[in-house]
């Protein structure tokens, strides 16, 4: 579906308010924790204060013996699920059985009438354990000899004789590495460790659960995506999916981490006990630290370059821990690392190893900040070596239309060297760095999703059109769907209304992630309003008694084709839609696919910072983003997902990390010392959007949220390095890190 | 769980001496309510001490200031008498939290919290600032620094809680600063502060000087800078002699918030520069 | 564990309610008196989420005990529009796209109003470090701070 020439936009592109803006700044959106049902029942969960045990025993009489106790679930209350490790790591996640394999693990769960009984009465459960050797590093756990955090777990493609905490091996990449590296006149091979953050959503997990005698169930909760949430909680369980019926609330931030269950099926197995509505509101506590960190890293980049920047050879090798679990996070951080490259040889390497941490679960652009942040960096530290201009040797690499890429995709139109012309040429790169500042740069990449998705328009009567799509609006997507509706249908912005359906409504879609649903979910309105505009030219086509193929849809009217068609005025959706009882009933389209060719999203980002050189803090006094959005539908959440992620980024680059006691417990499981940025922290966060279309969208849409959070590591890396004079290859970059290597001990 | 709300410092006192359980005094609630939710108190009566007589008021004394046990620090902010005198106390307490709990957090509640890393008390203990404790034997008034005794730990006995805190009067070409080191810019424990209170004389030689650091031992630690600052206009040597002085006498400990290394070589570049601030007040 | 009977003002009108000795402010607001604008983000006076005046000034309302309402004034974000006329900084969230998930806002707004009480022109670091303790993960903080400084413009003229 190529794109013949730029198109003209009449809605998309424009700025107009959002449809939950009113019920969001008057306090009406109800969230996760908003909702209240009759006979309602509080929850609260008991989670494992050792980092690795076997629990020898668990004494629940003194709970139940509580007032007000209803229902307590252990592990023993979950059917194991056979034949599926992924989902039965999910429900071992969920309610640990004879193991705890990190401090937070949930162990049992209490429903009763009060939120403060279900709190003491948890206390109450007396739980036995054997405490058992634990480990939390990355390195340490791939060490001969470490604590062996679960036997078995180790997959066919991991060579023999490695610890047993490695569970899986990948490998990308193409062309003669040692030729490569033989053309170049610098080579640096360069260590680096990112310590696991977390995505820090202001809304802790909230569910409200409620299983009737005839095992049909109600699930309320924040989500990002609540097929796949009824999925899970199906098959943890051992129920039928349409027995479960599950809404998504307002969500209060995800960003990648509401894309698995935790609370869900501990409140539903609560609900079906008690035979009574169970709401389960994790605090602030258990969210860090029982719900989704990122992974843990340890990184080791090479690359080899000539005096005159161009890049010979690159190769990296990923140790990436995602706790306790099986991910293959580090096949993401393997295949991104090197993408902005145009590379003859290039080769890149992942490991999982198993942590006493909890289970790492997506946090917007899973395991590519962090190998990008190694590539970045060392590329940056050779054109410091080399004396190069960083801007100049990125153009001069830099991937664009058929590349091939370092994982093997070859690429199609894309904005990696727009970004970075633009950033060349943009004020805040001409301007003198100020006095005591240093100047930063680096990219970012994401690959950009599709993925199942389904919707169904519909015209009301009246000439309105409802969109029913089934992915929670995390960041104002009902308003990007209502204009790609608006557009295609022609009819006014105001006129749509889109809602987010329930499982019962609609067919599969995937979770709101891999930045799809502007690009996919847009995809099937479109779909779907051209198929509810061929019915509609269809009928005014049987009005004026000529050929349906006679008749095209120009502005929102149906209009004969040409003067051969006979002479109608335009008949509007609006007239159309009026007269639907009598041509055939009501009119909608309907979509459902799996939308691919999502198009591959790159950025820029430039960051001026001071470091004060006495104490190692870091402030960031400009930053710019570059990035290519394809076309930007509602450009003020493009800029807002620009905005947003960069920031995280430099939470993650500066201050952000789980620091752990040798005991393995979480010293900072609150946001007093797990530092997100705050409105002080920040300057504005200036934005460059780049509109190249990409040619698998009908408008040119691509995914742009998840993008900005990769280059700000190494943005600041590069620019907090080059104002101290010593390279820095460890995040984050907290004040003691960066006093420590500028005193030079 | 009980709550009460005495309207007299002996009622309250009585209701604390007389509490078989775990008492615990609340003005601004802004330590006291954290605790609750982590679990880590459950006391059996919590007492409300904002509205005793005078518990929410700043008034004149000798010259000075008494401030009542439950004025917020958002109060001290608006005092322009107070920020004009003691520029660093009310910087220090307007550092503590954020905005909201600026609306209800207390200095007399910072100083009861006993925290080495309490923001406004470094601050009162340069300041000489003294606290006025009632109890079931009457008032005493006590010099704040020997309030806290340890991490968590007050010298207060059983029935005694603080009413207000008095902040003395200020002689001509005097002030006060206080500096903390954060990572971030705010929301943040101090990771190690210094407080510097300066008198000069006529010719802008210091007269008098004191130092109190944060964070950098179990309770604040007041150094004597004599030494170093008085009969100096405060010149680099004088500044180095200080900052060296600070950094001697800081006995931390490695956390979560910042290593050994760390807070010695910072509390004495905080010292160094809230002396400069503090002179430049005083000289004004 | 007894209850004791609180009578205080909200947004204006008189309410009563039992509140438990360890109850906060905010479980309050939100399950007896059903306004359910104010957020726990934290339940730690970190995050901002749960934003309300009391007396006059902003506090946390997870730092507050419910008893503690006794006679007390106190505003919530379900008090901030005019019926269905939106307070400027309402307005100004919306059309300057200054929030995304919005889970913060309320308490953001309610702040955001009290600043501009208190400073009608208030500059950008005034406004980013009156804001500093009210976590917004999703957007940055750029537009929050243009919205409330194109309402403070909007509110002076």
């Amino acid at each position: 579906m190529a794109l013949d020439q730029p198109r003209k936009f009449k809605y998309v592109g424009t700025r107009p308010a959002r449809p939950d803006g009113i019920d969001k700044v008057t306090g009406r959106a109800q969230y996760g924790n908003d909702i209240t049902a009759p006979g309602m029942l509080w929850a609260k969960v008991l989670r494992s204060p050792h980092a690795h045990a076997r629990i020898l025993s668990i004494d629940t009489s003194a709970a139940e013996a509580l007032p007000g106790v209803r229902a307590i679930v252990t592990g023993a209350d979950f059917p194991p699920i056979e034949g599926d490790a992924g989902m039965r790591d999910v429900q071992l996640n969920c309610m640990a059985t004879t193991h705890v394999w990190y401090e937070g693990h949930a162990v049992a769960a209490v429903a009763a009438t009060s939120q403060a009984i279900a709190n003491k009465a948890a206390r109450l459960i007396k739980v036995e354990y054997e405490i058992l050797p634990h480990v939390t590093d990355v390195d340490a756990a791939m060490a001969p000899g470490a604590p062996v955090v679960r036997e078995g777990q180790t997959m066919e493609n991991v060579p023999a004789g490695m610890s047993a905490n490695v569970t899986y091996h990948s490998e990308f990449g193409h062309g003669d590495l040692a030729a490569g590296f033989a053309r170049a006149d610098k080579i640096i091979e360069r260590n680096f460790r990112t310590a696991a953050t977390h995505q820090g959503y202001i809304e802790p997990q909230a569910c409200l659960a409620s299983m009737t005698a005839d095992g049909r169930g109600e699930l309320w909760t924040c989500t990002q995506g609540h097929f796949y949430f009824r999925t899970a909680c199906a098959a943890i369980l051992g129920i039928e999916a349409s027995a479960l019926r599950v809404t998504a609330s307002e969500i209060g931030g995800g960003f990648g981490g509401k894309t698995q269950v935790w609370a869900e099926p501990v409140a539903l197995a609560l609900s079906k006990k008690a035979g009574k509505p169970v709401k389960l509101t994790m605090t602030r506590d258990e969210v860090f630290r029982g719900t989704g960190p990122t992974v843990t890293t340890s990184i080791t980049c090479k690359i080899g370059m000539t005096k005159d920047g161009r890049i010979t050879a690159g190769e990296a090798t990923l140790r990436y821990s995602g706790g306790a679990f099986h991910t293959g996070t580090c096949d993401m951080g393997a295949m991104a690392a090197f993408a902005s490259y145009d590379l003859d040889a290039v080769r890149t390497y992942g490991w999982n190893v198993l942590t006493n941490r909890p289970k790492e679960i997506s946090y917007r652009a899973p395991g590519a900040p962090q190998a990008i942040y190694a590539v970045e960096s060392t590329i940056d530290e050779l054109c410091q070596l080399l004396n190069l201009d960083p801007l100049d040797v990125r153009i001069k690499n830099a991937a664009k239309a058929g590349t091939k890429s370092s994982y093997g995709v070859v690429f199609e139109e894309m904005g990696l060297l727009a970004a970075l012309k633009a950033a060349k040429a943009h004020p805040h790169w001409n301007s003198p760095v100020p006095e005591g500042a240093s100047r930063g740069v680096a990219c970012g990449f994401w690959f950009n999703f599709g993925g199942n998705t389904c919707v169904s328009l519909n015209i009301g009567t009246d000439g309105t059109v409802a969109v029913s799509e089934g992915n929670p609006d995390i960041g104002g997507s009902r308003a990007s769907i209502s204009l790609m509706a608006a557009e295609e249908l022609g009819v006014p912005y105001e006129k749509v209304r889109t809602v987010i359906a329930d499982t019962g409504t609609l067919g599969y879609n995937d979770n709101t992630d891999g930045s799809r649903v502007t690009f996919a979910v847009g995809l099937a309105t479109i779909r779907a309003a051209q198929e509810a505009k061929k019915d509609m030219m269809r009928r005014a086509a049987a009005i004026w008694g000529i050929d349906a193929e006679a008749v095209e849809w120009v502005d929102g009217a149906a209009v004969p084709a040409g003067p051969n068609a006979g002479k109608f005025p335009p008949m509007t959706l609006a007239e159309i839609a009026a007269q639907s009882f009598q041509t055939g009933g009501p009119i909608a389209g309907h979509c459902d696919f799996q939308a691919d060719g999502a198009g591959v999203s790159f950025g820029v980002h430039i960051a001026d910072v001071a470091v004060d050189q006495e104490t190692g803090k870091t402030k960031v006094l400009r930053y710019t983003v570059f990035q290519d959005a394809g076309k930007a539908v509602h450009p003020d959440y493009v800029e807002g997902q620009m905005q947003g992620g960069a920031v995280q980024g430099i939470g993650m680059a500066l201050n952000e990390e789980y620091i752990y006691s040798d005991k393995g417990v979480i010293l900072n499981p609150g946001f007093l010392d797990y530092r997100i940025p705050v409105a002080s922290d920040m300057p504005m966060i200036e934005t460059v959007i780049l509109e190249i279309p990409n040619p698998g969208h009908p408008y040119g849409v691509r995914g742009v949220g998840e993008t900005p959070i990769v280059p700000p590591l190494a943005t600041l890396t590069n620019a907090i390095s080059r104002g101290i004079g010593k390279r820095l290859y460890e995040l984050p970059m907290s004040p003691p890190r960066v006093l420590k290597a500028i005193k030079g001990h | 769980m009980r709550y009460a709300r005495p309207e007299t410092p002996a009622e309250a006192s009585r209701l604390l001496a007389a509490e078989p359980g775990l008492a615990r005094v609340m003005a601004g609630g802004t330590d006291l309510l954290v605790q609750l939710k982590s679990g880590l108190v459950e006391p059996d009566l919590i007492v409300d001490i904002k509205h005793l007589p005078g518990a929410a008021m700043i008034t004149r004394e000798a010259g000075g200031f008494r401030i009542g046990a439950a004025v917020p620090n958002q109060a001290l902010g608006e005092d322009r008498d107070l920020v004009a005198a003691w520029p660093g106390v009310v910087e220090a307490a307007s550092l503590i939290g954020s905005t909201q709990v600026q609306g209800r957090a207390t200095i007399a509640g910072n100083l009861c919290n006993a925290s080495p890393a309490g923001d406004s008390v470094p601050a009162l203990v340069a300041a000489g600032a003294v606290a006025r404790v009632t109890g079931p034997n009457g008032e005493r008034d006590v010099p704040v620094q020997q309030i806290p005794t340890g991490p968590g730990k007050t010298s207060l006995a059983r029935g005694e809680f603080i009413t207000s805190i008095l902040l003395p009067a200020r002689p001509a070409r005097a002030a006060d600063a206080y500096l903390r080191f954060i990572p971030r810019t705010e929301m943040d424990i101090a990771v190690c502060s210094a407080a510097v209170n300066l008198e000069l004389d006529g010719k802008g030689v210091v007269a008098r000087a004191r130092v109190a650091l944060g964070a950098v031992a179990a309770t604040v630690l007041e150094v004597d800078v004599s030494a170093a600052l008085v009969g100096t206009r405060l010149d680099d040597a004088a500044l180095d002699k200080l900052a060296k002085a600070a950094s001697a006498a800081a006995k931390p400990i490695s956390d979560k918030r910042g290593t050994v290394e760390f807070r010695t070589h910072v509390v004495g570049v905080l010292a160094r520069r809230a002396a400069r601030i503090a002179y430049e007040r005083a000289a004004r | 564990m007894t209850g004791t009977l609180v009578t205080s003002k909200v947004n204006g009108d008189e309410v009563q309610f039992i509140a438990d000795p360890g109850e906060t402010l905010l479980d309050v607001l939100r399950y007896k008196l059903n306004l359910m604008g104010a957020k726990e983000g934290c339940g730690t006076g970190d995050c901002g989420a749960c934003t309300v005046t009391l007396n006059g000034r902003i506090v946390c309302s997870c730092l507050v005990l419910g008893v503690e309402a006794e006679g007390a004034t106190i505003g919530t974000i379900e008090g901030m529009a005019d019926g269905n006329r939106l307070h400027p900084l309402q307005q100004a969230f919306i059309d300057h796209a200054a929030l995304q998930c919005g889970i913060c806002t309320p308490g953001i707004l309610v702040a955001a109003q009290k600043l501009l009480e208190r400073n009608p022109d208030p500059t950008e670091e005034e406004i980013r470090y009156w804001l500093a303790g009210n976590l917004c993960r999703c957007t940055g903080y750029d537009k929050i701070v243009r919205a409330v400084q194109a309402a403070a413009a909007q509110m002076r003229a």
